[in-house]
């Protein structure tokens, strides 16, 4: 379990987060949602030590930890490919920057892109390939960090709509198949409908958690099952709440 | 590409015609200005002349590449690395740009001697600047998210400088080093006018003083052929280093 507390951030005397606090449960797939500009990608920055923080504790498992930089992989809204390497060699960058050897590493790259739905694409430029491939080859990367803590900002949000439904699913695969925990960030809430075990919603600047909603639905979820619109209706109704939406 | 040589070839082919026509309707002797014909026959008949003195004059260029490459890229990583040494030499870079380097050449002469030392530290002065501020200029264009991104992967300095900083700004060191080899030629043919025993620009200055204009026309020639051989090559390797930008047709 990853617990933040009292939180704090100030941004040129502006409050970006006061005593911010938040747990994400081990294994738990948790998704923040909320107003543009209201401190989300600060958050993780904040997290993952690349902002320094005014103030506040982060404790993993019971520990106190300074940031999560070596403990969590951070996917971000643009996928950061080179584009000089192949696929393959993209996604195994985390690993040969540790020292992982070239063919544990790739073998493990190989299986990773037979489960993405990648094979036969490793040699291929990021330039080469589509949007959505990208992104999952991102994730691939993101996975060869081998950490237990995944944190995703708006992984899906510059690709098309279709695509983003597919991705979805693999997405998914991060807590069913990898058994990681995760903290995504989204603006869309039917993503969020779908994957989420806790979905929070946030408010403007200084960001704090307006509410919680527990989602208990299996997973795979369908979008148009009566209890989703249900909760779909709960949640827009408390993002319109939030004036600056 | 084809398409893109017409109009160059034509415009080319437009001088040359008004300057020979020119040169035979006025009647201007050779010793002033000769025309485009006489000056290819000569470069051609005299390549016996021409052609062991542009070898040496290649070789001071060569040289001058490599020596302001030498230093170039060390500096340029230093400067990138450390902000500290970057503000520290600065303004002598730009200082050293403001001193006109030809002014240098009877310096570098009297200090090293009539031989090759002194042609080829003025070349290498000359291309040196270029080539350090533009792949300076590409370290540091470097998306910081990419940066962000290596210092999560535990990057080392030396690994982010081979995996992201040098890839990314190779397109920057090309660049520089197009700029760099085209003046080249200028350090390399005013070392040789001031003090020199073989060069081509020895032999332009040899042949000036006896009113060979012709040959003088043909040491450019073979000079000029040089630079765009030089750049050519340039272009090669960059094709062959950026392959992948090739690859996905940018
Ligand atoms: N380095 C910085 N210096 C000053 N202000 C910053 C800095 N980084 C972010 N901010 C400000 O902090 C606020 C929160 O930014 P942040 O990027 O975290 O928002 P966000 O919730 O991720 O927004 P979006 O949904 O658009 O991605 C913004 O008003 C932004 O202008
Ligand atoms: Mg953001």
């Amino acid at each position: 379990m990853l617990v933040i507390q009292d939180l704090t951030k100030r941004f040129n005397g502006r409050w970006i987060m006061e005593d911010f606090d938040l747990t994400v449960p081990t294994n738990g797939f948790t998704v923040l949602i909320g107003p543009s500009g209201c401190g989300k990608s600060t958050l993780f920055d904040l997290l993952m030590g690349i902002v320094p923080m005014d103030r506040g504790q982060i404790a993993w498992q019971g520990e106190p930890i300074a940031n999560l930089s070596t403990l969590a992989a951070y996917m971000q809204q643009r996928d950061l490919l080179l584009p000089w390497l192949s696929l393959e060699k993209n996604a195994c960058l985390p690993a040969e920057l540790s020292g992982v050897p070239a063919r544990e590493r790739t073998s493990q790259a190989r299986a990773l892109f037979a489960k993405l739905g990648l094979e036969n694409f490793e040699s291929y430029l990021p330039d080469r390939v589509s949007g959505g491939m990208r992104q999952r080859c991102a994730l691939a990367r993101t996975l060869m960090f081998a950490r237990d803590l995944v944190l995703l900002d708006e992984p899906l949000s510059a690709l098309d709509a279709i695509t983003r439904r597919q991705l979805q699913a693999y997405l998914l695969l991060l807590q069913t198949e990898f058994n990681k925990s995760i903290l995504m960030v989204t603006h869309d809430v039917d993503e969020a409908l779908l994957l989420a075990d806790d979905l929070l919603v946030l408010s403007a600047a200084p960001m704090r958690i307006c509410e919680r909603f527990r989602l208990d639905m299996p997973k795979p979820r369908r979008i148009d099952a009566p209890s989703l619109l249900e909760m779909k209706a709960r949640v827009l109704a408390r993002l319109e709440k939030e004036a600056r939406w | 590409m084809k398409g893109s040589l017409y109009i160059p070839l034509i415009l080319v082919g437009v001088v040359l015609t008004v300057w020979e026509v020119g040169c035979r309707w006025a009647g201007i002797p050779d010793f002033i200005l000769p025309p485009p014909s006489r000056i290819l026959t000569v470069a051609v008949a005299d390549a016996a002349l021409l052609l062991p003195h542009a070898g040496v004059t290649l070789v001071e260029i060569l040289c001058g590449i490599g020596l302001a490459l030498g230093a170039a890229i060390p500096l340029a990583v230093g400067m990138h690395a450390r902000p500290a040494i970057e503000k520290a030499l600065a303004p002598f870079l730009i200082a050293s740009q403001a001193v006109p380097v030809f002014a240098l050449a009877p310096l570098l002469v009297v200090w090293l001697g009539y031989g090759l030392a002194s042609k080829v530290l003025m070349a290498a002065v000359i291309i040196f600047f270029p080539i350090t501020v533009s792949l300076l200029e590409g370290f540091k264009s470097c998306d910081r998210n990419y940066r962000v991104l290596f210092d999560l992967m535990g990057a080392s300095r030396w690994q982010a400088l081979r995996k992201l900083y040098w890839p990314w700004a190779l397109p920057y060191f090309f660049a520089g080093l197009k700029v760099g080899v085209s003046v080249a030629t200028i350090g390399a043919v005013i070392g040789e006018w001031v003090g020199a025993q073989q060069g081509l620009g020895y032999l332009m200055i040899q042949a000036n003083a006896r009113l060979k204009v012709d040959l003088v026309f043909a040491a450019i020639l073979w000079l000029s052929l040089m630079g765009v051989g030089l750049w050519v090559l340039v272009g090669i390797i960059e094709k062959r280093c950026l392959w992948w930008k090739a690859a996905t047709g940018e």
